[in-house]
């Protein structure tokens, strides 16, 4: 890679495989408030491994430094893996919630043709107000939201991103190789 | 559960005996091989020290008069003897006046076992009296830290500490006791760590590295050793001279790495960084291959990055991924222990001398001496200089001391001018310049090498920092032998001042209590020393002294320590005047 785009500021998706223990989080952001660093995004979750937890942290910055990064988040003591992922590199979505007033629907169907032409669904419909849910990237949850502002929209939700690699390698094989294994986990490349 | 297990399971609880957690944190230690503990008690860690009380006669536990002299003691011990340093402090501000001496731990690498009391855990997060969330202050500067809240956890919590401690690169973990844990009963066993599986400190070291550093070694005109304390840490002393001769490459030290190498051995070229030596610095940007081992290319070493070795091929020996291509990017990274990653290298580099590259060092040793070093080292009139007196505690001890030095001027002529012979000689604070380290880390060195004489030496400034340590080292009778080099000014700082603030002097000037009798207060003996024609019978009287002995030497004011890469500057503009 070429130092120009070794600079280049654009979104890197961290996975990190952690032991399932307090204060974690903590740690990990650290990393992060240490270089001034912002997080878009930061969704914790169980992985398919027991008691391995799994955090996807979004991010916006160079190449160069989110290496820094991720050898220090590997650094970590109780990090199991730490891997970075440009966006073509994983398959990602957020989920978006959108509440609207249940008026905007007595008007003609606009909004349900919205709904259904942005592969958005309703969750629930109250006397009140109508909750619709998307899931996506997060540029088309965002066009829905602006395609639904006009409608009076009186909260707007999105989520954190999760993504899954592209790649075909198991984290249950990973987590046996580290238990297995003396060496370094840096050598352990892309997961 | 077949059989088996269900005898080892029985066999468990047979060996195990119910103890409270207080005492059972003790014989972790034991089990650790601790000899001696630094601490100050307080409520929170009250039932340790109360279990401390039966256990006199297998831990030794000196009584510091600050909980930051108690981690600077642990790290001077750590320093010496490459052990793991063990403090105890209370809750609350026991706890957060460890914080510095953790933080200093950790950037400069030393192994420390910090052991705290907490408030009972039902009173977590209640605000309850002495209750500092100090998990939560010391994350950012522990390698691993870790809060118990059951007895049941002691055991487990400490062997992770020992063994975190003191593998692959060092560093400080923290462990915070609830009081609770601490009286509770429980079935202790102990098992030591010998495996995390998050955690893999010793990277596996890989032939094809090592034979494509060998080949750009090999084949270099001007290759260049730069060595830092992982040389020491890891124990490749003797690795590393065997390397350099065979190879015939010069080698230059960073501070941390100082007394990793004899001075006067004929490949060593002198000290890196901003007051380190002339030749030292500007070769780094003259060299071919830069071969750097067990150091982290810190600013203080590089001055502007953008400057630094760029026609240079760098080969980085380095046990911690997250320092390889952190400053300075490598064209071979050999991500090992230093000597392991030596002791692999040695047999594929060829025999080679580089009678005119070093030459080449020798011609600004000739530089540096005319310039700087003669005046400072033999001044002939006007007041005693460091450098001077530095240098005739050097011939006097023959370089065999353990050198422990706070932090400004003097620390760095006394690292300049200090001729080490020794490894684990040089204890100072690099990475974090704490003032204050010196006094407190030359007590833990000396209880770690009793029989080696120790050092330390400090500022007027510095002193005041930690002074209240002689209490401790009168009490323990503790034989260090303490230099204040005093110019009544915080000189680095009014150094910086004069050199690029226009000499406004702004509350750097000093007023000073008479050491001396501070000194003698405590029941230590001292002298003082303003005129050049006592100063060498002071210091003989001084090294001369059984027990612990100050010596207060009244130095010129204004003396500025060169040569100097100025902040920010280039080694290559390193600056003799
Ligand atoms: C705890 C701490 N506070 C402030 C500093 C900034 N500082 C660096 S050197 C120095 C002056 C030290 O003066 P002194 O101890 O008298 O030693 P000298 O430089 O005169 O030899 C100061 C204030 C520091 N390194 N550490």
């Amino acid at each position: 890679m070429n130092s120009q785009k070794k600079q280049e500021i654009r979104d890197f998706t961290l996975s990190v495989l952690t032991e399932d223990k307090a204060g974690l989080i903590n740690q990990l952001t650290i990393v992060f408030t240490k270089r001034k660093i912002n997080i878009n995004s930061l969704n914790v979750s169980n992985s398919e491994v027991a008691g391995v937890s799994r955090f996807t942290i979004v991010t916006r910055t160079s190449r160069d430094m989110i290496d820094k990064i991720v050898k220090q988040i590997r650094k970590l003591i109780d990090v199991l893996g730490a891997f970075v992922y440009e966006d073509d590199q994983i398959f990602y979505q957020e989920i978006a919630l959108y509440k609207v007033p249940t008026k905007a629907f007595i008007n003609g169907n606009s909004v349900e043709n919205l709904v259904r032409n942005s592969g958005a669904r309703i969750l629930v419909v109250e006397e009140e107000h109508i909750i619709i849910e998307k899931t996506g990237h997060s540029k088309e949850t965002h066009d829905l939201y602006q395609k639904l502002e006009p409608f009076g929209l009186l909260e707007f939700i999105r989520s954190g991103r999760v993504a899954v690699s592209k790649s075909i390698r198991k984290t249950e094989a990973y987590i046996k190789g580290l238990e297995a294994s003396n060496s370094n986990k840096l050598s352990i490349k892309d997961f | 559960m077949n059989t088996s297990t269900l005898t080892l399971a029985k066999n468990k609880t047979d060996n195990s005996k119910k103890i409270k957690g207080s005492e059972a944190v003790l014989k972790c230690l034991i089990a650790e091989g601790v000899e001696t503990i630094f601490g100050y008690p307080g409520g929170a860690i009250m039932p340790i020290y109360d279990s401390l009380y039966h256990y006199q006669n297998k831990l030794n536990h000196i009584l510091t008069r600050h909980e930051q002299g108690a981690v600077h003691a642990a790290q001077g011990m750590a320093r010496v003897t490459r052990k793991t340093g063990v403090c105890f402090a209370t809750s609350g501000p026991g706890a957060t006046n460890l914080i510095t001496g953790i933080a200093d731990a950790q950037i400069d690498s030393t192994p420390l076992v910090c052991i705290t009391g907490q408030v009972p855990s039902h009173l977590l997060g209640t605000d309850a009296f002495q209750e500092t969330d100090v998990i939560g202050i010391s994350m950012p500067v522990t390698k691993w830290n870790y809060q118990v809240t059951r007895a049941e956890e002691i055991p487990f919590a400490i062997a992770r500490a020992f063994y975190i401690a003191n593998t692959g690169r060092p560093g400080p973990v923290l462990i915070d006791i609830t009081k609770d844990a601490q009286i509770t009963e429980f079935d202790f066993e102990y098992d030591k760590c010998e495996k995390i599986r998050s955690y893999h400190p010793y990277p596996e070291l890989r032939s094809g590295d090592l034979k494509a550093a060998a080949n750009l070694i090999n084949k270099s005109k001007k290759p260049y050793i730069l060595l830092g304390q992982g040389v020491q840490l890891s124990g490749a002393e003797k690795e590393l001279i065997q390397f350099a001769e065979k190879t015939g490459i010069p080698m230059a030290s960073t501070l941390m790495g100082l007394s990793g190498v004899p001075v006067d051995h004929p490949l060593y070229v002198g000290y890196l960084g901003m007051h380190g030596n002339y030749g030292a610095n500007i070769k780094t940007n003259e060299c071919d291959v830069l071969i750097a081992i067990g150091m982290r290319f810190d600013d203080r070493v590089t001055g502007d990055l953008k400057k630094y070795a760029k026609q240079a091929k760098v080969i980085h020996i380095e046990i911690d991924p997250s320092e390889i291509d952190k400053n300075v990017k490598t064209t071979i990274a050999i991500n090992a222990d230093a000597k392991q990653a030596l002791t692999g290298l040695i047999p594929l580099v060829n025999s080679a001398r580089y009678a005119e590259w070093i030459e080449e060092f020798r011609v600004c040793d000739v530089i540096e001496h005319n310039k700087v070093i003669d005046a400072e080292t033999h001044p002939v009139s006007g007041q005693i200089k460091m450098a001077e007196v530095i240098s005739k505690i050097s011939a006097l001890t023959f370089g065999e001391a353990v050198v422990v030095t706070d932090v400004g001027q003097h620390q760095m002529v006394a690292n300049r001018y200090y001729q080490f012979q020794n490894s684990l000689s040089c204890i100072t604070s690099g990475g974090l310049g704490t003032m204050g380290f010196a006094l407190p880390a030359a007590m833990g060195a000396k209880v770690g090498q009793p029989s080696r004489d120790v050092i330390a030496i400090i500022g007027d400034g510095g002193f005041q920092m930690t002074i209240q340590e002689l209490g401790t080292i009168k009490q323990n009778d503790l034989a260090v032998k303490i230099l204040v080099l005093n110019n009544n000014f915080l000189g680095m700082v009014r150094q910086w001042q004069q050199l690029f603030f226009d000499k406004r002097y702004s509350f750097t000037e000093l007023d000073n209590p008479d050491f001396q009798l501070i000194t003698k207060g405590y029941g230590i003996s001292a002298q003082k020393v303003s005129e050049r024609i006592n100063l060498d019978q002071a210091i003989h009287d001084w090294l001369s002294c059984e027990g612990p002995a100050l010596l207060e030497v009244v130095v010129d004011q204004e003396e500025n320590v060169f040569p100097m890469v100025p902040s920010g500057a280039s080694v290559s503009d390193i600056r003799l005047d």
